[in-house]
């Protein structure tokens, strides 16, 4: 089962590679893990979201607690959340082709960013099944490049 | 650069106090109550070392980082205090290694000290440089780079704070040549410690406590298996009181050995491998397992799946993380023992369970920790024996790694904590020396004797210099078997009696030791192991005895890897010794 696991860390460098490490070390498999500041300078925020069994999950959170610069672990499977990905994707896209590809990003409430004589770049962001189904739905015409954020989340109030 | 600067400029209403980085090193530790510590000397801590050479510290020069690093991790394990090693950079750092994985292991706070390039230098490969946060990561509770000498102070206190509370671990500090010589004003800085990430759970919750003494209370077939936690904790005393209040028996491992007095009849010796067969057998038979302070070790549980398969799991432990990681645990109490044992013990009532009790003194009469001693060659066990006998099991034992090791925990009875050191999780060969002088520097008026095998001797065995240098009376008991005995064993039982590797050709070791300013004495006659032990403990010197045992000798009981625990080998030929 899929866990977003949300960890507050001290903004120090070596952070990364300790909870990186952690995870090789013990042989848990990353999914996707998102870094970035929050309201607080010297808090980073991780979004790591990790598959396994309800008992692997509790020894990724209480390993990760364990870590000195790690401040909070929260594990938020089973609670209401809103869970994001951002994507870029370029996509082959010549001029006559332009219509058909704009009407599939118009439905995915997707943003053209760029854009030449035989390429598109869009960006896309939503819950990572709408991320997957936009990819499934432009490779027919050919994908040459995607970068993903890998999921950040946050808890309802 | 000198440590000594005359105060420039003065803020108001507090003295400048500028200091070196070097100066602020041996402050701090002193003010931490540091007196002892342990190292080698390399290119970029000699600014350190200069402020060191009149600093008030017992300073021990090991051979080698390694036996620095295992001085200081059983100087801590002996005395409950933090140990303290410092190395140089790159090779220094590289040979802790080995060391700080050991103490990680076995929750041993130490603190350690290495020196690093210039910070401008970081990353460009320079000589001497590793990257030794990185590389020891894995193997410390905690690491960093300290880059400014305004936090350096404050790094060393919570260095030392994250290695004495909690589980207790190795901390390292990398310290680069240019923060040691650059100079900071203390009146200007804090030093108070600031850890947001680091939070101690020392109160265990009181309805899981009501839990666990429910639990206890209503048992027919209890047995508490104690690991090293408790000796961490030191929680010995708190233990004694728990089980003369209910009356349980007592198992330990490895690391738990010294936690309960193995002379009194509660007492099941050590479980596991190579544990006894009656404290394995109450393990599978027990309808209530109390774990405290210990973590489920492989090489005690054997097949996990099919460990204390009747029981109920109560687990004490200071580290969440090691509660349910290995085995599902029904009553978890997270906190400290010495804390949570006389609060469970409040509440416990006094049982006899009769019928538990009968069956375990059964098991006790039928399967005893047993070898034939013979009369032609000396057997590694009876040295052991006498060895005890000798001492009134009073030494303070250090080990090797194997059989040696298994031998010194089966057959030297413990009754008091912080007597039996041995590199339990890691397994290091060679750790047995340089613990024997750490142990001895932490504890100058007691007997230390490293029960050691050959092939662990031999990886560590410069060291004897160092016991030389400093005048330490350690002993050191080689069963010299020729062998790498426990992997001999292993390929005797498993490989079909292929010895691949597994033979040594080793030096005279009592030569060996006379040429190195020790004491040697070699024995190869099973009547002459008296004579040799009494002339041991009378050296005031380093003293190695070489005793030519019995080559092929097996540690029995032992549970193959993977087995379950009631499913001992070698208890036919126990019973056949009889």
């Amino acid at each position: 089962m899929k866990h977003i696991i949300s960890a507050l860390v001290e903004n120090k460098p070596g952070v990364l590679a300790h909870v990186a490490g952690m995870f090789a070390a013990r042989a848990f498999n990353i999914d996707s893990l998102a870094v970035g500041r929050t309201e607080t300078e010297d808090l980073s925020r991780m979004t790591i979201v990790v598959i396994g069994d309800d008992r692997v999950v509790e020894q990724v959170r209480k390993q990760l607690a364990k870590l000195v610069p790690v401040v909070k672990v929260q594990d938020f499977v089973g609670k209401p959340v809103v869970a994001r990905d951002l994507m870029l994707v370029t996509i082959a896209c010549p001029p006559e082709k332009r219509p058909e590809v704009f009407s599939l990003i118009e439905m995915f409430k997707g943003k053209v960013v760029d854009i030449s004589t035989r390429h598109i770049m869009v960006e896309v962001s939503g819950p990572e099944e709408k991320i997957e189904g936009f990819i499934n739905v432009c490779r027919p015409y050919g994908i040459k490049n995607v970068a993903r954020t890998g999921t950040i989340a946050m808890t309802r109030q | 650069m000198g440590g000594k600067s005359t105060p420039t400029a003065k803020s108001p209403g507090k003295e400048s106090n500028i200091k070196t980085g070097a100066q602020i090193v041996v402050d701090t530790l002193v003010d931490l109550g540091v007196d002892t510590m342990f190292g080698y000397l390399g290119g970029v801590v000699l600014p350190l070392f200069d402020r060191l050479y009149d600093a008030p510290f017992n300073f021990i020069i090991p051979r080698h980082e390694q036996g620095g690093c295992h001085m200081a991790d059983a100087y801590a394990r002996v005395t409950g205090k933090p140990g303290v090693v410092i190395a140089t950079s790159g090779p220094g750092a590289c040979n802790l290694i080995t060391g700080l994985a050991t103490a990680m292991m076995d929750s041993v706070p130490l603190v350690a000290f290495t020196g690093q390039v210039r910070t401008d230098l970081i990353g460009n490969d320079a000589f001497q440089e590793a990257d030794t946060t990185g590389i020891t990561r894995p193997i410390t509770k905690h690491n960093c780079i300290v880059k400014d000498v305004k936090d350096l102070a404050r790094t060393i206190r919570e260095a030392f704070h994250i290695a004495t509370t909690g589980r207790p671990g190795p901390v390292l500090i990398d310290l680069p040549v240019d923060v040691e010589v650059s100079q900071c004003d203390m009146s200007k800085v804090s030093q108070e410690i600031d850890l947001p990430g680091y939070r101690l759970k020392h109160r265990g919750h009181a309805r899981q406590i009501t839990n666990a003494a429910k639990a206890i209370n209503k048992s027919d077939r209890p047995v508490l298996y104690v690991g090293g936690g408790v000796i961490a904790a030191d929680a010995a005393q708190e233990l004694r009181a728990l089980v003369e209040k209910a009356h349980l028996p007592v198992s330990m491992t490895l690391m738990g050995l010294g936690a309960f007095d193995q002379t009194r009849p509660e007492s099941l010796d050590m479980l596991g491998m190579h544990g006894s067969a009656y404290a394995n057998y109450a393990i599978q038979e027990c309808d209530l397992l109390v774990a405290i302070g210990s973590r489920f070790d492989d090489r005690v549980t054997g097949k996990v799946k099919a460990f204390a398969p009747q029981a109920k799991i109560l687990h004490i432990d200071i580290d969440p993380s090691s509660i349910s990681k290995n085995v599902n645990v029904d009553i978890p109490v997270v906190g400290d023992a010495k804390d949570i044992l006389p609060r469970i013990t409040e509440l416990l009532e006094y049982r006899e369970r009769k019928e538990w009790f009968e069956k375990i003194a059964n098991w006790k009469k039928q399967f005893p920790l047993r070898y034939d001693p013979g009369d032609k060659v000396i057997k590694p066990q009876y040295v052991i024996e006498r060895l005890w006998e000798a001492t009134g099991g009073n030494a303070i034992v250090t080990t090797g790694v194997g059989q040696n090791q298994m031998w010194a925990a089966q057959f030297y009875k413990f009754h008091k904590p912080r007597h039996f050191i041995s590199s339990g999780g890691l397994g290091t060969m060679g750790y047995g020396l340089p613990a024997a002088i750490g142990a001895q520097v932490g504890q100058p008026e007691a007997v230390v004797v490293d029960i050691d095998g050959d092939s662990s001797f031999n990886m560590t065995m410069t060291e004897l210099s160092t016991a030389v240098q400093y005048e330490l009376p350690i002993k050191v008991v080689i069963l010299n078997n020729g062998y790498m005995g426990m992997v001999r064993q292993w390929q005797e039982l498993f490989y079909n009696k292929r010895y691949s590797q597994s033979c040594l050709k080793n030096p005279e070791f009592a030569a060996v030791a006379e040429a190195m300013g020790a004491v040697g004495i070699s024995v190869d006659k099973p009547q002459d192991v008296d004579k040799a032990i009494k002339q041991m403990l009378s050296q005031k010197r380093p003293c190695v005895v070489d005793f030519k045992v019995a080559r092929e000798e097996n540690v029995w009981p032992m549970v193959p890897a993977g087995k379950s625990l009631h499913e001992m080998d070698g208890l036919d030929i126990m019973e056949s010794m009889a």
